[in-house]
C-alpha cells in the first residue's frame, strides 16, 4: 500500500471544507499547542464559544475577515497508517483557478456539500472539473448533516443523485464513496458517529488511511522531458554530457533504445547518473540525468522516449481547456503553450465546443471561452511538439495557456478529449499509438 | 532495489526539478543562503541537482548583524569548499548611510527586506530561491513554488497564479522576478531526517551546547551584539539549542539535550510546539505577523 496520499478539498463556499480539514488535523492530533493556543484565541476574540477550527487553515488576513477560503492551503498529517498532504481549496466561484490548482495534483477529492442544500452548481462544476483533470478517487462528504436532524433520507438522496452526475461523468461505483460527516462537531471523520446508527460505512479517515493509491503504471512508454544540459568542462569531467530532467513516464534502464524528439534521432543510454551515483534503472517521478552513446544536438525543450512507441510529434492538436482568465478566450487568440520543458507560440484556430457542466451537454461551436468555463479547441503550434494524450500519460498529455504579453496563466491545457461526454465525433491527437490508452482519465497523478 | 521512490526520495526529486527548472528558465537566479539548516538543504539540493557541475546560481545572504559566530564560520566554510559565490547584504550598511533605521526594539529581522530588495534590484536577479516551507506558518501553506513578485518586491496573495501539475510558469515582466521555493512540501521532520540521511552537516548551535541565556517573553535568548539582560532578566547558563536560526536579538533557544541528529529528530517529533512558535519572536507580534512581512517582500 502507498505510503503517501495527495488529497484535495472540493465544494461550494461555505460548505465546511477548511472546517472538514481543521477537524482532521484536530481530531488526528496533528495541531501543535501554539498553533491551537492562536486558535483559541482568535475564535474567543470572535465571540465564538467553541474553537472555529477553519482558522488552521484559512491564513490570510482577507481570509479570516470574511470567513472564506480565496487560496489553497497546503497541509501535511499522518497517522500511523498513511501520510497526507491535503490541499484544502476555495469554493467561491470565483477562484476556482484555485481549485484546479489544487485538484491537479490529487490522487482524491474529498467534494463537499451542505445536507440542507443538495448538489448545487458549484458541486457540479467541480464535479466536472474532478473528472477532466482525472483525479482518480471521489469521495461525497454531506456534511452538516448536524443540521438535518442526522436524516438518513437526506444523506441517501443526495448520494444517489451524486453518483448519478459522477457516473455520467466518466467515474465507476467504486471510485466514488458517500460519507454523511459534521465537520463542526467531527461525526464520522475521525471517529465514528452515534448519531448516525443508519451508517455502516467508514469514517472519512478510515476510507482515506485505506482507499488504494494508483501507482505510476511501470509499464508506460519512457517519456523524459529534457530540463538541462550538465556540461561540466573540468579537467575531470572533460567530456561530460548529461540530460538532466525528471522522468515523465515508464522507466529506463541503460541499454535502452532511445528516441530524441522532435529532431528523431536515435541513440542509445549509456548511464542513468545522479549525485548519489548511477542508477540501473529510474523510474517515473525520479530525477536522474541520462547519457547517450552518441553526440547529437539535444538541448531543454527535447523530449527523450523510448523507441518504438513515441508520441506524435505534431504542430497541430485538439484540446480541451479549463479557462481561469478573466478576459474571455475567442477564436483566432495568440497565445504561449508550455509542454513539458518546452514554450511555443501557438494560435487558437477553433474553438469547438464548450462543456456544459451543469446538463453534461456539449454546445458547438461557441464565440468565447468564458472564465471557469471547459471547452474543446483546435490549436497551431509554431513548432512541431511531441504530445501524448492526456488520458493515456499525464504528465505528457498537459500544458499551460499563457498569456504573451503578460506572462499570467491563461487556462489548464490537456490533449485531447479527457471527458467523455466531450468525444463527439472529432478525433483526437492520439498520442502512444502503439500502447493501448486508458479508455479514460481517471489515471494516476502528476507529481 | 525497488523503483517506487521513499517519502525523502519523492522530496528530494521534486527539489531538484524545480532547481533545474530555473536554470534552464532564468538569466540570473540567487541562492538565499543565511549559513541556518534550510538554506543548507536548499544548497545541498542545488550541489545534487547539477552534479557533476558547479551550482550555476551565487548565493545571497543579507546579514542582519546579529549573527551567531558559529553560523557566520559555517556559512564562510561553506562557500569555500564548493568554491561559489556570496553577496553579503549588510542591514548595518544601509543604517549606516541612513537607508534604514534601528527600531525601537533592536530587532533588526523586519529590516532585511529592504536590503534583500535593494541587491535583488542593483544585481538584477530574477529567481531568488528560499528556503520557506508551507508547514512553517499558515500565510507559508498558501504560498505557491513559484512565487511572482512585482517591481516593488511584493506578494498579492490575492493574485497568485494557477500552480498546475507541475509546470511552473516562471514568466515575467522586466523588473519583476520570482521567489521560488523548492523545499514547499518538507515538513521539519522531513529536513531532519533528510539531514541525517546525507550526512549533511550544520552549525553546532542547532545541538545542545551550555550558553548563557535570559529568560524574555517567554523564550530564552543570549547575549550577543544585539544586547544582553535588562534590569529584572538574570543570565543563567542553560543546556540549549536552536531549532531555527535567525537574528539572535528574536530568536530563541530551546532547553535542550539533543546533542546529536538522532536525538533531534526524536525531539521534533515528540515537539508540541512549531519551530516559529517556539522560538520566533517576529512571528508572535501579531495573527497576521507573517503574511505582512511577505507582502513587504519578506521572504
Ligand atoms: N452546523 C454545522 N456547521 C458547519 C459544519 N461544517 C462547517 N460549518 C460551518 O459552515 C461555515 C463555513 O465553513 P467553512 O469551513 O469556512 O466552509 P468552506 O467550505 O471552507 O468555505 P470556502 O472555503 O469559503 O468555500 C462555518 O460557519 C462553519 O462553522 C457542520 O458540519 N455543521
Ligand atoms: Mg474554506
Amino acid at each position: 500500500m502507498s505510503d503517501l496520499l495527495r488529497l484535495a478539498t472540493a465544494g461550494s463556499v461555505d460548505d465546511g471544507k477548511s472546517t472538514l480539514v481543521g477537524r482532521l488535523l484536530y481530531d488526528t492530533k496533528s495541531v501543535l499547542a501554539d498553533t491551537l493556543d492562536a486558535v483559541h484565541r482568535a475564535s474567543a476574540d470572535r465571540g465564538l464559544t467553541t474553537p472555529d477550527l477553519s482558522l488552521l487553515v484559512d491564513g490570510l488576513r482577507s481570509e479570516r475577515e470574511q470567513g472564506i477560503t480565496i487560496d489553497v492551503a497546503y497541509r501535511y498529517f499522518a497517522t500511523p497508517k498513511r501520510s497526507f498532504v491535503l490541499a484544502d481549496t476555495p469554493g467561491h466561484v470565483q477562484y476556482t483557478r484555485n481549485t484546479v490548482t489544487g485538484a491537479s495534483t490529487a490522487q482524491l477529492a474529498v467534494l463537499l456539500v451542505d445536507a440542507r442544500k443538495g448538489v448545487i452548481e458549484q458541486t457540479r462544476r467541480h464535479a466536472a472539473v474532478l473528472a477532466l483533470l482525472g483525479v482518480p478517487r471521489l469521495v461525497l462528504a454531506v456534511n452538516k448533516i448536524d443540521l438535518v436532524d442526522f436524516d438518513e433520507v437526506t444523506f441517501s438522496r443526495i448520494s444517489k443523485e451524486f453518483t448519478a452526475h459522477a457516473t455520467a461523468l466518466g467515474y465507476t461505483e467504486d471510485a466514488v464513496v458517500q460519507i454523511p460527516v459534521s465537520a463542526l462537531a467531527g461525526d464520522n471523520v475521525v471517529e465514528k458517529s452515534a448519531n448516525t446508527p443508519w451508517y455502516s460505512g467508514p469514517t472519512l479517515l478510515e476510507h482515506l488511511e485505506t482507499v488504494p493509491v494508483e501507482p505510476d503504471p511501470h509499464d508506460a512508454p519512457f517519456r523524459f522531458p529534457v530540463q538541462y544540459v550538465i556540461r561540466p568542462r573540468t579537467a575531470e569531467h572533460l567530456d561530460y554530457r548529461g540530460y538532466a530532467g525528471l522522468v515523465a513516464a515508464g522507466t529506463v534502464k541503460p541499454g535502452d533504445e532511445v528516441v530524441v524528439l522532435p529532431s528523431g534521432r536515435r541513440s542509445t543510454v549509456t548511464k542513468i547518473d545522479t549525485a548519489d551515483g548511477e542508477l540501473a534503472e529510474a523510474a517515473a517521478g525520479q530525477s536522474v540525468t541520462l547519457l547517450l552513446a552518441d553526440d547529437i544536438d539535444i538541448s531543454r525543450g527535447d523530449l527523450i522516449s523510448v523507441a518504438g512507441n513515441e508520441p506524435t510529434v505534431t504542430d497541430e492538436l485538439d484540446a480541451t481547456l479549463c479557462w481561469l482568465a478573466e478576459k474571455p478566450l475567442r477564436p483566432g487568440a495568440r497565445v504561449l503553450v508550455k509542454h513539458g520543458t518546452r514554450t511555443v507560440q501557438a494560435m487558437v484556430t477553433e474553438l469547438r465546443d464548450r462543456f456544459d457542466e451543469q446538463n453534461l451537454s456539449s454546445v458547438d461551436g461557441p464565440a468565447s471561452l468564458e472564465l471557469n468555463e471547459i471547452g474543446r479547441v483546435a490549436l497551431r503550434l509554431a513548432e512541431p511538439v511531441p504530445l501524448d494524450d492526456y488520458s493515456f500519460s499525464r504528465r505528457t498529455g498537459s500544458f499551460l495557456v499563457i498569456d504573451a504579453s503578460d506572462g499570467s496563466t491563461l487556462a489548464a491545457g490537456l490533449v485531447g478529449a479527457p471527458l467523455p461526454l466531450l468525444e463527439n465525433g472529432v478525433e483526437s491527437c492520439s498520442g502512444g499509438s502503439a500502447a493501448t490508452p486508458d479508455n479514460h482519465a481517471l489515471v494516476s497523478p502528476g507529481p | 532495489m525497488t523503483l517506487a521512490l521513499d517519502t525523502l526520495g519523492r522530496l528530494e526529486s521534486e527539489a531538484i526539478h524545480i532547481f533545474r527548472e530555473v536554470a534552464g528558465e532564468f538569466d540570473r537566479p540567487v541562492i538565499l543562503f543565511s549559513g541556518g539548516k534550510d538554506s543548507t538543504l536548499l544548497l545541498h539540493l542545488a550541489i545534487k541537482a547539477f552534479y557533476p557541475a558547479p551550482v550555476p546560481f551565487p548565493l545571497l545572504h543579507v546579514d542582519t548583524g546579529h549573527n551567531f559566530d558559529e553560523v557566520i564560520e559555517f556559512r564562510d566554510r561553506v562557500v569555500a569548499q564548493h568554491g561559489l559565490r556570496l553577496e553579503v547584504a549588510k542591514v548595518q550598511d544601509w543604517i549606516d548611510d541612513g537607508r534604514l533605521e534601528e527600531r525601537p526594539d533592536g530587532t533588526r529581522n523586519p529590516l532585511q527586506t529592504v536590503p534583500l530588495l535593494d541587491s535583488i534590484t542593483q544585481h538584477k536577479f530574477d529567481a531568488v530561491f528560499g528556503g520557506g516551507r508551507r508547514d512553517e506558518e499558515r500565510a507559508r501553506a498558501k504560498e505557491r513554488i513559484f512565487s511572482l513578485r512585482t517591481a516593488f518586491g511584493q506578494w498579492d496573495p490575492k493574485r497568485q497564479r494557477p500552480e498546475l501539475w507541475n509546470l511552473y510558469n516562471g514568466r515575467h515582466r522586466a523588473g519583476e522576478h520570482v521567489r521560488v521555493f523548492p523545499l514547499s512540501n518538507w515538513t521539519e521532520l522531513d529536513v531532519w531526517n533528510y539531514i541525517e540521511r546525507e550526512g549533511i552537516e550544520l552549525p553546532d548551535i542547532y545541538y545542545s551546547h551550555q550558553r548563557d541565556v535570559f529568560l524574555r517573553d517567554g523564550m530564552w535568548l543570549a547575549e550577543g551584539p544585539w544586547g544582553t539582560a535588562r534590569d529584572g532578566e538574570t543570565l543563567l547558563r542553560k543546556t540549549v539549542r536552536y531549532r531555527t536560526v535567525g537574528d539572535g536579538s528574536c530568536t530563541g533557544a530551546v532547553e535542550s539535550d539533543a546533542s546529536d541528529i538522532h536525538a533531534v529528530i526524536a525531539e521534533v517529533a515528540a515537539s508540541r510546539l512549531t519551530e516559529r512558535g517556539a522560538t520566533r519572536a517576529d512571528d508572535r507580534l501579531s495573527e497576521a505577523a507573517m503574511e505582512d512581512r511577505k507582502r513587504e517582500g519578506y521572504f
